[in-house]
């Protein structure tokens, strides 16, 4: 180990002295990191060769059979177009819905205006399946709105029955995640110069070309970011979709559970779960690449999941 | 100012709120009032009452929240301790290095929380560590979802600290560990609570990586609710529902007085 010089040495190596502190620190991080790896890194592992391991077959045969017959079942595929579409469409919602408002509390104030997006706040500290639960009372069979109907026209049943298709997941998942959209947008609203607006007013620009031209523009990457990582979220959801109790909206994540839980498949299972983790894990980092390309000039090493502060992921 | 003209700029403010009020007040308006009702099919709810709430006082319900409480506070102080320590070691470390600590912490946001449940469901169940059918399995999944909040939320703080505090106590003679106790880590208090009460905010709601974990005996509120709502008691579960969102702002309140007074000092 000792390398020869070190007897002759009368004062430490530089050298080697910052070497032997690169390594103390490198040390120290080994604790959390050795933590990560038994409860999350080990069990991630499992999974996968679990998936390789036929039900039927001996502890040591790896083989593909058990993707193959998941990828023949046409529930599988199902799923899978299920889980790309909602999220598509619950991500373009919300980056909609996130930007019309956002835009509104940042450039056409009002009173209160800071308050009501403190108010969206509170929906990243909120599980949710509670969006689903409020969307049963206000548009089920039985809620609020079908109940106005049946009173006002005497009908027997209401017109809105659309909660247990891939529309109630829809709207929940717009409502969910439109505050992820907004406070990354507000945060960039933020930095747009007002002089510049004036500027382009007093030229005559109509606001929807100001929009377009000087504020967009600035706000792009971080309605990329947001956008990147809604969808993300929207393929993990599960307690929403959960919730809707819809038995022809099935899900990724939906079909791991129902799979595993329900079936105790546990090889289907694990094959559901390593394809959904490729998927996500995939656009993840397409996310991580965008948004931290936004904040290259920043000092922070780490953009923050929504701008600001995080809430929860896909609980 | 975008819009100038009084007329236009009220068209807009009332569009605003025509997206925004059925969008975002209703839902927890609609929650918060079911929970008072019996039954509700017309413009406001009918039959008032507090039977649910005096449920949830005794029995299962009560039992589900205090069990959501304690994972809550074990999976945020665990969460928290993990977070901190990987976030502060990853000060340290070299660019390369510390950007693949990064990739790691936060590798749990982008993998869905039913397969973190399953592949604890897979890896405990076997030896050698048999955790399968014990509360620790439900807090080990809570804490593995909500670490990546609480490193992010350090690290962010960490990049945002003057370090010549940190220079000033070391050229003085202290050693690391006296700088990080008696320098750092109150310099950075108020972002560790505003952490653990994210991490404590994330847990009590967490419900996908439970349901695949979740021993009979430790039934966390979401499952709850859901057990309930499955059943066709929409107003129990909206009393429960009630009960966890203002357990979780009490809390997140009495976390955000420890940061004012810590700001103080």
């Amino acid at each position: 180990m000792a390398s020869p010089q070190t007897g002759r040495a009368t004062v430490p190596n530089p050298a080697r002295s910052s070497r032997s502190r690169a390594a103390r620190r490198t040390l120290w991080a080994l604790p959390p990191v050795a933590a990560l790896a038994l409860v999350f890194l080990y069990p991630l592992a499992l999974v996968v060769r679990q998936s390789f391991t036929p039900e039927d077959g001996g502890p040591s045969t790896a083989s593909y059979a058990p993707y193959a017959t998941v990828l023949a079942e046409a529930s599988f595929r199902e799923a899978l177009t299920n889980t790309v579409l909602t999220a598509v469409g619950a991500t373009v919602g919300a980056l909609l819905l996130g930007l019309a408002l956002a835009l509104v509390i940042a450039f056409v104030p009002f009173p209160g205006g800071k308050a009501l997006s403190r108010f969206t706040d509170l929906f990243l500290a909120f599980p949710s399946f509670l969006i689903t639960l409020a969307l049963l009372f206000l548009y089920g069979t039985v809620g609020v709105a079908n109940g106005l109907w049946t009173d006002v026209t005497g009908a027997a049943s209401g017109p809105l029955n659309f909660l247990h298709t891939p529309w109630g997941v829809l709207l929940a998942e717009v409502t969910y995640f439109t505050p992820f959209v907004m406070r990354p947008l507000l945060a960039a609203f933020s930095q747009v110069e007002t002089g510049q607006l004036e500027a382009a007013a007093s030229l005559g620009a109509r606001p929807w070309r100001i929009v377009r031209a000087v504020i967009l523009p600035e706000a792009l990457p971080s309605l990329a970011a947001g956008g990147a990582l809604v969808l993300v979220l929207c393929l993990n959801e599960f307690g929403i979709v959960l919730f809707t109790g819809a038995k022809d909206v099935v899900t990724l994540p939906v079909l791991v559970y129902s799979k595993a839980i329900l079936d105790g498949d546990y090889t289907g299972a694990c094959v559901v779960a390593v394809l959904n983790i490729a998927l996500s894990v995939a656009l993840y980092a397409l996310y991580r690449a965008v948004a931290s390309r936004t904040s290259a000039g920043s000092p922070s090493r780490t953009p923050s999941r929504t701008g600001g502060e995080p809430r929860r992921a896909g609980a | 100012m975008l819009v100038h003209s009084k007329a236009a700029r009220r068209a807009v403010h009332a569009l605003f709120f025509l997206l925004f009020v059925p969008v975002f007040a209703l839902p927890l308006l609609v929650i918060v009032g079911a929970s008072f009702a019996t039954s509700w099919s017309g413009a406001l709810p009918s039959g008032l009452t507090l039977t649910h709430y005096q449920d949830i006082a005794r029995g299962d319900s009560l039992h589900a929240l205090i069990t959501s409480v304690l994972t809550a506070l074990a999976a945020g102080a665990a969460a928290l301790t993990a977070g901190t320590w990987a976030a502060l070691a990853a000060e340290k470390l070299g660019r390369r290095t510390s950007r693949l600590l990064d990739a790691l912490f936060l590798l749990p946001v982008a993998v869905p929380s039913v397969v973190v449940g399953l592949s604890l469901l897979v890896a405990f169940s076997q030896r050698p560590f048999l955790l399968n059918g014990t509360p620790g399995i439900v807090i080990i999944a809570h804490t593995v979802l909500v670490t990546a909040f609480a490193y992010q939320s350090v690290t962010a703080a960490l990049a945002r600290l003057d370090p010549a505090y940190e220079q000033c106590a070391a050229g003085l003679g202290a050693r690391p560990a006296y700088v990080l106790w008696r320098v750092k880590l109150p310099l950075l208090l108020p972002s560790l609570t505003a952490a653990v009460g994210l991490c404590f905010a994330l847990s009590m709601g967490e419900l996908s990586a439970t349901m695949m974990i979740y021993p009979p005996d430790w039934m966390p509120l979401p499952v709850h609710v859901f057990a309930a709502t499955d059943r066709g008691s929409l107003f129990t579960g909206a009393a429960l529902a009630v009960a966890l969102m203002a357990t979780t702002l009490l809390v997140l309140l009495a976390v955000s007085r420890i940061r004012t007074r810590a700001s103080y000092r």
